[in-house]
């Protein structure tokens, strides 16, 4: 029973970004509409970002800027605590995937907004109808 | 359909969690993740590049190829959003009908007949899509954007020495005018920030930023090795690493703070940029 309680401490952010992630999914799979799809295609992208921001992090540590003590200009490697300081891998990866993200939803609103246009509706299964001819 | 979806997503979700007993725990100091390059990363940004955020010196400099394919991405998608929505020709609007407004009495008349043309100082022209005029809203945008503008380029400006850079510059830029377009109307913002402006400022982001790069290439270095800005620049290596990041983060600032009105003023009005949101 403690291990599974200290497994649940350990774990659940994990779990939770998988049930967002589960949740875009089935949006993905299972709803009609295109921008319903779109919408969550986005809550997929930000469970992603989810979990790469939890991997950086390190219990007790502040955000990746270099504390440099007052009246000096720079600080040498050997005095920087690295346990102090969260990954800033993830971070930088991350903080690009939102941008490029929200510019791709741009495009794929586009899309839509054409798709709209063209068939006067954005239900998929009345698109394919119309393709098939009807 | 939905039936085997639900069964699809439980089951892709159970593989998933069940992975997860093999991951390190939140906030594990000595997870892989944090092992191999991020300490290289803490310990020698400063002093390899006199940048205290070293967010921005990994995004600028140890991965300086990535972030510029990054702004290329988003400068296509700019590209991609204009070159399917952008309609030029003005013949459209025959099926609805014109709203004129008596500007003493503030009523607003419907005609369904196209032929109407009064050309009276007492009435204006309104389009159909009419958005309210609101004076509070209008006024509070109007005192606020020059400030929005401002921390924008803190934020920009001050990235290598606090949370911030062109990514997040660029966006906050952008949505000041973005909010100008939607507390007044579209062809305000269009007026500040005209089509043709934007379209050069996206690619002049791109160029600044590929500029730089070319540049350390004439000073015998390699790509985007902005240490040798140091011959042209009357100060030591090490500084010129930090101007040249913050070159490169003003490229990215303008090329994403134009994608994002870009795509804005193309979704809401359709392509048009008459009248929108």
């Amino acid at each position: 029973m403690e291990l599974l309680i200290k497994e649940i401490i350990g774990k659940y952010n994990y779990w939770l970004y998988i049930i967002l992630m589960m949740i875009g999914l089935y949006a993905i799979i299972a709803k009609n509409n295109l921008i319903k799809k779109l919408v969550g295609m986005n809550i997929f992208q930000t469970a992603i970002i989810l979990f790469y921001i939890s991997i950086g992090y390190k219990k007790g540590g502040t955000l990746p800027i270099i504390e440099i003590p007052h009246g000096h200009h720079t600080i040498s490697p050997e005095s920087i605590d690295i346990s102090k300081y969260i990954n800033p891998l993830p971070h930088v990866l991350m903080l690009t995937a939102i941008v490029v993200s929200v510019a791709t939803f741009g495009v794929a609103l586009a899309i839509a907004l054409k798709i709209y246009k063209e068939y006067n509706t954005l239900e998929e299964d009345e698109i394919r109808m119309r393709l098939r001819g009807k | 359909m939905k039936k085997v979806a639900l069964i699809v997503v439980i089951l892709c979700g159970a593989i998933l969690i069940h992975a997860t007993s093999e991951f390190p725990k939140w906030g594990e100091i000595n997870s892989p993740a944090s092992l191999h390059v991020s300490p290289y990363y803490i310990k020698y940004s400063v002093e390899q590049t006199d940048v205290p955020n070293i967010v921005t010196s990994v995004l600028a400099d140890y991965r300086g190829f990535d972030t510029m394919f990054e702004t290329t991405v988003i400068f296509c998608a700019g590209l991609a959003c204009f070159l399917l929505l952008r309609i030029f020709n003005d013949k459209e609007e025959e099926t609805e009908s014109i709203f004129y407004r008596h500007i003493p009495s503030g009523i607003i008349i419907e005609f369904k007949n196209h032929e109407v043309d009064i050309r009276d100082e007492d009435f204006e022209l309104i389009d159909s899509k009419f958005v309210p005029y609101d004076l509070i809203i209008k006024t509070v945008c109007r005192i606020l954007i020059p400030f929005i503008q401002i921390f924008a380029l803190y934020v920009v400006a001050h990235g290598d020495f606090s949370p911030g850079g062109g990514f997040q510059g660029g966006v906050i830029l952008g949505a000041s005018i973005i909010l100008l377009a939607i507390s007044f109307n579209l062809k305000t913002a269009i007026e500040k920030i005209s089509e043709k402006t934007l379209g050069v400022l996206s690619a002049i982001g791109v160029f600044i930023y590929a500029g730089i790069g070319c540049l350390c290439l004439i000073l015998k270095g390699h790509f985007l090795d902005y240490g040798k800005l140091a011959k042209i620049l009357p100060i030591d290596p090490v500084k010129a690493r930090a101007i040249g990041m913050l070159g490169v983060e003003i490229g990215v600032a303008i090329t994403v703070m134009a994608v994002m009105i870009i795509i804005y003023i193309n979704i809401a009005s359709q392509g048009k940029h008459q009248e929108g949101l």
